[in-house]
């Protein structure tokens, strides 16, 4: 299935959100999960289906002022 | 005396002095000057992951959400849809329901963009987020701010990483007589005088960043301001004798022996 990951072309296996954070090999990370603009949270990543062309953010924490 | 402590919306901090976590030379060395800072706030940018090298390391490997108030920024929103979204990633991250909003008007100037910055305010203080807004040093948006119900609002001392001290202590004094809600110093501030000199005026904190990690000595740069910001908040509490035009003898001027 093609996505748009992070701005950028993707390709994935990954069904729901929480495939893909396992794809990535990110899990257990402090991330959030935004998905065509709606924020997704942590407790539906199982239930939350990927679709075609979906628009993905994954965020963390960085150093900032 | 009560303990002079620092309320923000819900939280107390025995620190006035907030930090930033950017532009350090590794995380090694934020987590060392935030230590010496003896700061209990840190903000922290949101970005994207890196999607091709996930694996490297993270800033919060290193500071502790455990020990620290994590205070998200909005830092790169030119617009209060992007800051909106920012923050409510922020929270979804990390629980963190205070933030710091900024929405910057253009690159060269990093001033904030006023307009956008009170919309985005308005849609997070309805959506229950405690917001620490940054904004000009201008007194009548400071009221509109927490008025719209701002947590702390946070005037500028100058422009970001300028390091020019405050351009204008006779506003931030103003937007702190006219504040109900803590009055934070934010950017401009490039050494230890000007943090005290901050304080001095009355703000109830201050929030650097790039004075400690552009400094030689990060970890030095952090124990001064952080004695800096004790003496300034002190003298403030003190008060501070008035100015004169003239001379004012310190010994008495009778009982001269040559009277």
């Amino acid at each position: 299935m093609h996505i748009y990951l992070n701005g950028e072309q993707r390709e994935t296996d990954a069904a729901s959100i929480d495939d893909l954070i396992a794809e990535l090999g990110i899990q257990g990370r402090m991330i959030a999960v935004e998905r065509n603009l709606e924020v997704v949270p942590k407790s539906t990543y199982a239930d939350t289906q990927l679709a075609e062309d979906d628009r993905i953010e994954i965020v963390h924490m960085i150093g900032g002022g | 005396m009560s303990k002079d402590t620092f309320k923000v919306g819900t939280y107390t901090f025995n620190s006035r002095l907030i930090v930033g976590s950017g532009k350090y030379k590794d995380f090694e060395t934020t987590r060392l000057a935030t230590e010496a800072a003896e700061a209990e706030m840190i903000t922290v940018a949101i970005r994207r992951v890196n999607i091709t090298d996930p694996g490297k390391e993270n800033l919060l490997e290193y500071i502790d959400p455990k020990k620290y108030v994590i205070l998200p920024n909005t830092a790169g929103c030119f617009n209060a849809e992007d800051a909106v979204r920012t923050l409510r990633l922020a929270r979804e991250a990390g629980g963190w329901d205070l933030v710091k909003l900024e929405v910057l008007g253009d690159t060269h100037t990093l001033y904030p963009n006023v307009v956008e910055t009170i919309k985005a305010a308005a849609t997070l203080v309805a959506e229950g987020f405690q917001v620490m807004v940054y904004t000009n040093d201008d007194p009548i948006v400071a009221t509109r701010l927490e008025e719209i119900g701002c947590v702390a609002v946070m005037p500028l001392g100058n422009p970001i990483g300028s390091g020019r001290g405050l351009a204008n202590p006779f506003n931030i004094r103003v937007i702190k007589e006219r504040a109900e809600v803590p009055i934070v110093v934010d950017a401009g501030i490039g050494t230890a005088s000007d943090a005290a000199k901050a304080m001095e005026l009355g703000a109830d904190a201050v929030l650097i960043n790039t004075a400690i990690a552009e400094a030689k000595d990060e970890c030095m740069m952090a124990g001064a301001m952080r004695d800096a910001v004790r003496a300034g908040r002190a003298a403030y509490l003190a008060g501070r004798m008035p100015k004169r035009a003239f001379a004012s003898a310190s010994s008495p001027t009778e009982g001269y022996i040559w009277d």
